[in-house]
């Protein structure tokens, strides 16, 4: 790991109630033990390793295809695992068929029973369970409220908007009360707006009932926002699992830094290092970055910095001192986002670096125009060195 | 604007395109309906009217409804077929008959479609449409070579019983043909594919993640089967069960050929009657009736079909 160890080292009692993946002594409540799923000869999901702990909000992200899905549906007894192990709650689920074990899911389509009403989808897993006609009535209208669907009760799913469908997807699966849910795309079908306002709705869900949540997304944005940890995916394999801000600030890769958020990725070698510092030239760059902690590496070797546009100054006269972490070149394209402007900058080595500036005060006329000569210039600690 | 162009400057294209536009919808919709009036409500007429009429040994064998008086026209309506048809026993056991064999081969038909296409909607692509062709290739041969094909299975001297006589199970062969089981399985293999087709396109249809859910909510599979697949798929268990019950009720070449003599159905007593005893009225009287009979049924399923379709827009 390149995080550096004060941001690990801050275990003391309050993290680990909080942060249980940050004590040791921790016991995980969901745990993948070299998981692997082959369709065929195709590896679905690769020797996959991973621990959620009780309460979380743990997100899968991942592009299109990487096997977030298959991962979930693990979980939740539709496949089993070609080898390796999977617990919940210390037992072994292998040959656990689904319908005994203490998950549920929230299907990406919802697969709401389209012949039942609302309160007939919501009470049926209590009815498999042979509840009391009496506590099932009052478990399902509580669940109705939680998720504000107390108008709907007699509906059936067919005249019922998307989010609505969604709220009821969600107390169908909530209402067993189960150990694990299980969320895949939960918020897919809903348009830009209301999947916004429903990822909050969700988060309030989660904390008042306690129960883990893990999801699956292939929205950054949407993962940053609801989840407690995160596991990046990549073609089967978890590339990096930690916190939102662990995972924006300190990226194992360039496909980490790529996929949360937006980076420039600059390719150069190792040319100075020591306990308290580091020096890469980047031809690419067109200039020496200067880190300010050691990096895992021997000289000569290749690494990749990779800087934020939000965290990148544009200027028009070159910075005090040019030594280090300063970059001229033109600028290539501007785009007025109202807020915050972007800007495309070509270096000499023909590199296009990406610049965001907020707009916190008004100006007469905009700072940079088209082809004007600009310098780059970042902070020691800005940039974040990446091995692969 | 092209609607304020005078007629006269139009090309015989657009005045062709400006009519089709206004009265293509007409067209399109008026072809089937010339098509059931002449090939199905003139035939019918024809044969409603000969059932108010009486047998006469004239050409053709049946009196005239209507006379010319002075007067006028009078039109004399014999209700006598119909009568004749309550005071004689043997028509309402064989309508009864019948509707009952129609009724047992199709809850045989069904219990052994519903499998199969269920088979075939959860098999993978490719080996889904080999399935399916092999449910639709009998339709290639002749209905009437296939139920002969039976003949030649279950007859004294079939392949059954030169089997089971080759292998000694049995020392006396067995009387197969001629029976009502006969009829049964003649009905129940030419009509399975009227089941397993519809019953086949709405299990596909059906959300494979629904049975999920289900299982996922702590169904064991049978109850997953009960709750979610078996009500989903009632409108193609009930498309299949009228496509196979309508047409065995009046069926006459399968119990002609593999019934005896005392399979009495409705399609034999028509036949006997127009062929045998050239009675035209009292057989155009049996196929009305029977006519009444389906009608019922067919209003009921077009009834139930159009309220599935409403609920589903
Ligand atoms: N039942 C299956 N049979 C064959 N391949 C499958 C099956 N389920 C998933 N896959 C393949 O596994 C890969 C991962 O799928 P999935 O887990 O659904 O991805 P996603 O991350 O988009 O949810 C995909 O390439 C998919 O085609
Ligand atoms: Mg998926």
């Amino acid at each position: 790991m390149l995080v550096p160890e004060a941001v690990l080292d801050r275990a003391h009692e309050d993290v680990h109630k909080t942060q249980p993946w940050n004590n040791p002594d921790a016991v995980p409540y969901i745990r993948f033990e070299n998981v692997t799923k082959k369709f065929g000869d195709f590896y679905a999901v690769d020797d996959v390793s991973l621990d959620i702990y009780r309460h979380e909000l743990f997100a899968l992200l991942g592009g299109s295809g990487c096997g977030k899905t298959t991962l979930l549906r693990m979980l939740a007894g539709f496949e089993e695992p070609t080898s390796g192990k999977i617990y919940i709650d210390g037992v072994n689920m292998a040959g656990v068929p689904a319908y005994e074990r203490p998950t549920n899911m929230m299907f990406q389509s919802y697969a709401l029973f389209p012949h039942m009403n609302v309160e007939q989808n919501v009470a049926f897993g209590l009815h498999q369970d042979g509840l009391p006609k009496s506590e099932i009535r009052t478990l399902v209208s509580d669940m109705l409220a939680l998720v504000q669907m107390t108008k709907f009760t007699k509906r059936k799913p067919h005249q019922l908007s998307g989010g609505q469908r969604q709220r009821v997807a969600l107390a169908r699966s909530l209402v067993k009360n189960p150990k694990v849910l299980l969320l895949d795309e939960p918020l897919g079908a809903l348009d830009k707006k209301l999947r916004e306002q429903t990822q909050f709705e969700l988060v309030n869900i989660q904390e008042k009932v306690g129960t883990t949540f893990v999801m699956v997304t292939h929205d950054q944005e949407e993962a940053m926002t609801m989840a407690s940890r995160i596991a990046v995916m990549n073609e089967g394999v978890i590339n990096q699992t930690g916190t939102p801000f662990e995972l924006y600030e300190y990226p194992n890769s360039r496909y980490t830094a790529n996929f949360l958020g937006q980076v420039n990725l600059v390719e150069g070698v190792l040319i100075d290092d020591d306990e308290k510092y580091a020096v890469i030239k980047s031809d690419e760059g067109g200039c020496e970055i200067y880190i300010d902690h050691a990096v895992q590496g021997h000289r000569g070797m290749t690494f990749w910095a990779a800087l934020r546009p939000e965290r990148l100054r544009l200027t028009k006269e070159p910075p005090e001192d040019t030594k280090y972490n300063c970059v001229s070149g033109k600028v290539e394209e501007i785009g007025y986002l109202g807020g915050i402007s972007t800007y495309h900058v070509r270096l000499a080595s023909g590199k296009r670096i990406k610049v965001t500036e907020p707009n916190s005060t008004r100006q007469i006329e905009p700072r940079y125009t088209w082809e004007d000569p600009v310098w780059v210039s970042w902070e020691a600690g800005a940039a974040s060195v990446l091995n692969k | 604007m092209t609607s304020d162009t005078p007629e006269k400057s139009l090309s015989l294209k657009q005045r062709f395109d400006r009519w089709m536009i206004k009265h293509g919808r007409v067209l399109v919709i008026g072809i089937p309906y010339i098509w059931l009036f002449l090939f199905f409500l003139v035939p019918f007429l024809i044969v409603l009217k000969i059932s108010f009429a009486m047998a006469e040994y004239a050409q053709p064998p049946y009196s005239s409804l209507f006379d010319w008086i002075e007067e006028g026209v009078t039109v004399t309506l014999n209700f006598g077929n119909y009568l004749f048809l309550l005071s004689d026993s043997l028509y309402a056991t064989a309508y009864l008959n019948s509707i009952r064999i129609a009724a047992i081969s199709t809850v045989i038909t069904l219990l052994i479609g519903y499998p199969m296409a269920y088979g075939i909607a959860r098999a993978r692509g490719s080996v889904r449409s080999i399935l399916l062709m092999l449910v639709i290739l009998p339709f290639w041969t002749s209905f009437l070579i296939r139920v002969y094909a039976w003949i030649g299975i279950l007859d004294r001297e079939g392949l059954i019983n030169a089997f089971l006589l080759w292998t000694g199970i049995i020392t006396e062969p067995l009387i197969m043909r001629q029976t009502e089981g006969a009829v049964f399985v003649g009905i129940v293999y030419t009509y399975l594919p009227f089941m397993i087709l519809p019953l086949y396109s709405t299990l596909e249809k059906m959300d494979v993640s629904l049975i999920e859910a289900a299982l996922d909510l702590g169904c064991k599979p049978w109850k997953a089967f009960l709750k979610v697949t078996l009500p989903l798929s009632m409108p193609g268990v009930l498309a299949g069960s009228l496509l196979v019950f309508i047409p065995s009720v009046g069926e006459f070449v399968i119990p002609e050929l593999l019934g005896g003599p005392n399979t009495l159905m409705i399609g034999r007593t028509l036949w006997n009657e127009f062929f045998a005893n050239r009675d035209w009225p009292i057989a155009s009287a049996v196929a009305i009736a029977m006519l009444v009979f389906l009608v019922v049924p067919i209003m009921w399923f077009q009834h139930t079909q159009s309220k599935q379709e409403e609920r589903q827009s």
